[in-house]
C-alpha cells in the first residue's frame, strides 16, 4: 500500500463494494426486514396497509389449514430424508470402491441432480399416470393394479417422496463421497490386520468417521425439504383435496393467489423460526465436535 | 505324515478358492446393485426421449412401447412452431448467462474489498453478509414482488435478472479462494505502480479461475432452473423461462404427453451439455453450498 492516501483507498473501497452493498441491501437486507414490518399488517397490495399487531400470528396458531401444511410438510420430511441418506450413503459407498465405470455411475447418479424440478416432476407426473404410466405398468407384474397415484388422498405424498428421493440421491451421495475421501486409509489397513469383515469395518471405522459428515447432510436436507415447493406445485398443486399442501405452497396460495401479503409473511418467518432453530442446532453441535 | 501334509495343503487350497469364489461372488454382487441403480437413474430420462418421439396414439397404449413403432419429430416441431419453445429457450439463456456473468463480477469485487482492503466495520459487514445466508428465498420472496411492482418491473428481463445478481454464496465463496492468493504477488505489482483494479483485473482473477468457474456453473444452473421467481414476476408468456413455459405447456397439452416430454427434452438438454462438459465443477459447487437449487 505505499503512496497510498486515505482518500484514494476510500475511493477504491466504494468501487469495488458499492455496487454489491447496494443490491445487498435493496434486494436481500430491506425485503428481509419489510418483511417482518408485513407479517403485523393486513394488506392485499391495493387498498391502504392495515397495521394489526400479532393478530396474523395468533390467527396462524389456530389455522386448521396452516397446521395441516406443516404436518404435510413434516410428514415430506419423515418419508424422505432417511430415504435419501440410505440410498444416498450406499451409493456413495459402492462407488468409493474401485469399480470400473466409476466415471459413468456416478454421473448417471448425478443426472437428476443438474435436471429442473419442473422437468423432473412432469417426467414423473407421467411416470405416475394410472392408465398409461411406467410405473404402474411394473407394479401390475406383482399384481398391484389401478393405482391412482397422483389423484389418491394417500398415494400422492408417497409419490412426491419418491420422486424426490430420486432426485436428491445423486446430490447425497457426492457430499457422502466427500467426506468417506476424507477417512485415512490407515485406518482400515489396520483394521485387515486385525482381520475384521467389511461389516465390522464399516460399523467401526465408516460410519463413526463419517459421524460430521451425516450430520451435516441431514442439517441441509432437513433445511431444503422445509422448502419444498416446485415438484407438488407441478405435481398436485398441492391437491387432491389438500392432501400435498406443504408449507410453502400455503405461503405461495396465500401471497400470490389471496393476495394475503400480511398473513403470507407471517407464515414465511414461521418458516424462518423453523429453520433458524435447525441452524442454531447445527452449529451448537458442531463446536462440540470441533473441541 | 505324508498324508497328513497333502490333507492339510488340500484344506489350505479349498479355503483359498472358497475365497475367491465369494469375492468373484461380492464383485458381480456390487456391480449388478451398481447397474440396477444406474438403471432406475436414466429410465426417467430414456422413457422421456422415447415418449417425445411418439404420436399421440402411440403413448396411449398398455402394455407401454418403449421403442416407438414411427418414430417421429412431430411433436418437437408442434411444441417450437405452435408453441413458443425455443422462445423460452433464448429468455432462459439470456436470464442465465446475463445472471451468471453479472453475479461474477459483483460478487468478484465485494469479495476483493473484503479479501484486500482495509476499512473501517469490514469483518462485521462480512458477517452480516453471511448471517443473511440462511434467510429462507420465501421469507424475502413477498417483498421482493412488491419491490419489483414499484419499480413497474413486473414482466420484464430485469425482474427476472436483477434481483438474483446479489447472491451472499458468491461473495463468501471468492473471497475464501483469495485469501489463499499469497500477497507478495500483489505488493510487487503495488512497487511498479499498479492500482487496486489492475491488480484484481490482472493478477487475482487469473488466479481464481477454478472457484470462478465452479461459481459460474453454479449460478448458471440455479437461474437455468428456477422456477419459483419467475412464476411470481412473470404474466406474460413473451417473457417466460423454460421451467415457467414447461408449466404453462402442462396447462395448454395437459394429457398430451408426447407433446410434454418433447417440451421437457428441449429444456433439460442444454444445462446436460453444460454437465457433461464442466462434470467438475457442478460437484464442487454442489458440495461446497449444500445447495441444490
Amino acid at each position: 500500500m505505499v503512496g497510498m492516501t486515505k482518500k484514494k483507498t476510500a475511493f477504491w473501497v466504494a468501487v469495488f463494494l458499492l455496487p454489491n452493498l447496494i443490491g445487498f441491501f435493496t434486494f436481500i437486507v430491506f425485503p428481509l426486514l419489510s418483511s417482518l414490518a408485513i407479517s403485523f399488517t393486513n394488506w392485499d397490495l391495493i387498498s391502504t396497509m392495515e397495521f394489526v399487531g400479532i393478530d396474523n400470528y395468533k390467527q396462524l396458531m389456530v389455522d386448521k389449514e396452516f397446521w395441516a401444511a406443516f404436518t404435510h410438510t413434516v410428514t415430506f420430511i419423515v418419508g424422505y430424508l432417511p430415504l435419501v441418506m440410505i440410498f444416498g450413503l450406499a451409493c456413495a459407498l459402492l462407488l468409493n470402491r474401485k469399480v470400473k465405470l466409476r466415471t459413468f455411475f456416478r454421473a448417471a447418479y448425478f443426472l437428476p441432480v443438474v435436471t429442473s424440478w419442473v422437468a423432473v416432476s412432469l417426467v414423473w407426473k407421467w411416470l405416475f399416470n394410472p392408465s398409461y404410466g411406467l410405473i404402474n405398468y411394473f407394479l401390475s407384474f406383482v399384481g398391484i393394479e389401478g393405482l391412482n397415484w397422483l389423484q389418491d388422498e394417500s398415494l400422492a405424498m408417497p409419490a412426491i417422496i419418491i420422486t424426490s428421493v430420486w432426485k436428491d440421491i445423486g446430490f447425497v451421495m457426492v457430499l457422502f463421497l466427500g467426506g468417506l475421501q476424507n477417512i485415512s486409509t490407515s485406518y482400515y489397513e489396520a483394521a485387515d490386520i486385525d482381520g475384521a469383515n467389511s461389516w465390522k469395518k464399516f460399523w467401526n471405522i465408516t460410519l463413526p468417521l463419517l459421524t460430521p459428515t451425516t450430520f451435516f447432510v441431514t442439517i441441509i436436507s432437513l433445511i431444503n425439504s422445509f422448502q419444498v415447493f416446485d415438484q407438488v406445485m407441478i405435481m398436485t398443486e398441492g391437491g387432491p383435496g389438500g392432501a400435498t399442501n406443504v408449507l410453502v405452497q400455503n405461503i405461495y396460495n396465500h401471497a400470490f393467489r389471496y393476495f394475503e401479503m400480511g398473513y403470507a409473511s407471517a407464515m414465511s418467518w414461521i418458516l424462518f423460526i423453523v429453520i433458524f432453530v435447525i441452524t442454531l442446532i447445527q452449529m451448537k453441535l458442531q463446536k462440540r465436535w470441533a473441541d | 505324515m505324508g498324508m497328513n501334509t497333502v490333507t492339510k495343503h488340500s484344506t489350505v487350497l479349498q479355503k483359498d478358492y472358497q475365497l475367491t469364489s465369494f469375492r468373484i461372488f461380492k464383485k458381480g454382487l456390487l456391480y449388478i446393485v451398481l447397474i440396477l441403480g444406474a438403471i432406475a437413474m436414466l429410465l426417467p430420462f430414456l422413457w422421456m426421449i422415447s415418449t417425445s418421439l411418439k404420436n399421440q396414439g402411440a403413448t396411449m397404449v398398455f402394455p407401454p412401447q418403449f421403442f416407438p413403432d414411427h418414430a417421429t419429430f412431430q411433436n418437437y416441431k408442434d411444441v417450437t412452431g405452435a408453441f413458443p419453445m425455443l422462445h423460452f429457450l433464448g429468455n432462459s439463456l439470456l436470464v442465465a448467462i446475463l445472471t451468471t456473468f453479472g453475479q461474477l463480477l459483483l460478487s468478484s469485487m465485494a469479495a476483493y474489498a473484503f479479501a484486500r482492503m482495509q476499512f473501517w466495520g469490514r469483518d462485521k459487514l462480512f458477517l452480516f453478509y453471511l448471517a443473511t445466508m440462511m434467510v429462507p428465498a420465501q421469507v424475502t420472496m413477498i417483498p421482493q414482488f412488491i419491490l419489483m411492482k414499484n419499480f413497474g418491473w413486473l414482466d420484464t428481463y430485469q425482474a427476472l435478472i436483477v434481483p438474483g445478481l446479489f447472491g451472499v454464496f458468491g461473495t463468501f465463496l471468492l473471497r475464501q479462494a483469495f485469501l489463499s492468493i499469497p500477497k507478495e504477488l500483489e505488493e510487487a505489482a503495488f512497487m511498479d505502480g499498479a492500482n487496486h483494479f489492475s491488480i484484481f483485473w490482472r493478477v487475482i482473477m487469473p488466479l481464481s479461475k477454478p472457484t470462478l468457474a465452479t461459481l459460474g456453473i453454479f449460478s448458471f444452473m440455479q437461474s437455468w432452473n428456477n422456477y419459483l421467481w419467475p412464476l411470481i414476476v412473470i404474466n406474460d408468456k413473451s417473457f417466460a423461462t423454460l421451467p415457467l413455459g414447461l408449466s404453462l405447456l402442462q396447462g395448454r397439452w395437459e394429457t398430451n404427453w408426447n407433446m410434454m416430454m418433447a417440451g421437457v427434452v428441449i429444456s433439460v438438454l442444454p444445462i446436460l451439455a453444460v454437465y457433461l462438459f464442466a462434470q467438475k465443477y457442478f460437484i464442487q459447487g454442489m458440495t461446497m453450498s449444500g445447495m441444490k437449487e
